[in-house]
């Protein structure tokens, strides 16, 4: 019975799409605003990938909101999951001697490339957010391959802080100097397509980076402990 | 037939995802599948959202080298709510799997329908 009215609800659903969706052709230039961000992007913020204009520069004060978004939920899995304890403590046996030097040796590899995927965010695909996920993958593979260590919960707190701090006083200074909107782009914008360009981009980026793998590998922390 | 499931097939498989990803979150009762089907319904959504500001032929909004035809780019702004809100998708899977997480240990099942005390 309960499938039966999911499949019709479907259906009614499935029909409103397939009505709506035939005015709006695929494959086609369909918004200003997009055209607009390509063909300006470049004198505008300096940033070769528009992308990273996009996210950083023009709708940087979402992209705040967002990273608040992304803080509440890992505040919220950790309240959430305080007050829980273990009946019983498993005891763990340690890793073999190859996977524990295998993990070893692959954590800051993995590391450096989540790094260079923030740092070169506005020349390459790629930026804060995606190299902090390949950032909390190196803790992954952390707490899968060593079991029983940990990481520094003080580090990952204040690597945390300091990215979110970055973000808000590098948009105040830009309120003050220029006068005119928050997270103003007041730094030179320098030579086009070379790692010191774009002004406060790369900055911001490299502080979303830190933040969002320091908050997903905290998440990653809280979730193995309670398993 | 053919023509038209050939220019449509990323509506069509980012739908696709959407409708699967609600029909498990309406018929399923076990807590997991239920946030297995609203992890389903989110990537089809994020799907959708990027088919839209793709462009035939087009390349990356990128200007990485010289000589890129900006008429041939493809739509920027899709690509950049997508690339947050997957991040976020992501911590909102990691709140919901926590949940579940204090209501088996609380109930001591995953299945709604035998979860006593629900208010609704």
């Amino acid at each position: 019975m309960r499938k039966f009215i999911g499949i019709i609800l479907l259906f009614i659903i499935g029909w409103g799409i397939v009505v709506s969706l035939k005015e709006i052709p695929f494959g086609e230039q369909k918004s200003k605003v997009g055209k607009y961000y390509i063909e300006k992007g470049k004198e505008e913020t300096g940033a070769s990938n528009i992308v990273t204009s996009v996210v950083v520069n023009y709708r940087s004060f979402d992209t705040l909101g967002e990273v608040t978004v992304l803080f509440l939920a890992a505040i919220g899995l950790g309240a959430v999951l305080a007050t829980f304890q273990r009946k019983e403590k498993i005891k763990v046996e340690p890793s073999s001697l190859i996977l524990y030097t295998g993990c070893r040796f692959l954590f800051p590899l993995i590391l450096l490339f989540g790094s260079y995927i923030f740092i070169h965010g506005h020349l390459t695909p790629g930026g804060g957010f995606q190299g902090g996920a390949v950032i909390a993958s190196a803790f992954v593979l952390v707490y899968l391959g060593c079991r029983g260590k940990r990481i520094n919960e003080t580090g990952s707190k204040i690597a945390e802080s300091l990215g979110g701090l970055t973000f808000v006083i590098l948009g105040l200074v830009g309120l003050a100097v220029g006068g005119q909107y928050f997270l103003l782009n007041f730094l030179p914008k320098g030579e086009f397509n070379t790692l010191f360009s774009a002004g406060i981009i790369p900055i911001i980026y490299i502080a979303i980076g830190f933040k969002v793998g320091a908050e997903l590998s905290g998440i990653i922390d809280q979730l193995m402990e309670e398993s | 037939m053919i023509n038209f499931l050939q220019n449509n097939i990323f509506y069509i498989s980012a739908f696709g995802l959407i409708l699967i990803g609600l029909f498990i979150m309406l018929s399923k009762r076990n807590l997991i599948k239920v946030i297995i089907g609203l992890s389903i319904l989110e990537t089809g959504v994020n799907l959708f959202i990027v088919t839209l500001g793709f462009l035939s032929k087009g390349t990356a909004p990128i200007f990485s080298k010289s000589g890129l035809d900006m008429q041939k780019m493809v739509d920027p702004v899709p690509q950049a709510l997508v690339l947050t809100a997957i991040v976020i998708g992501l911590a909102v899977l990691a709140l919901a799997l926590s949940l579940a997480i204090r209501l088996y240990n609380h109930f001591g099942t995953l299945n709604l329908q035998k979860i006593k005390e629900q208010k609704w």
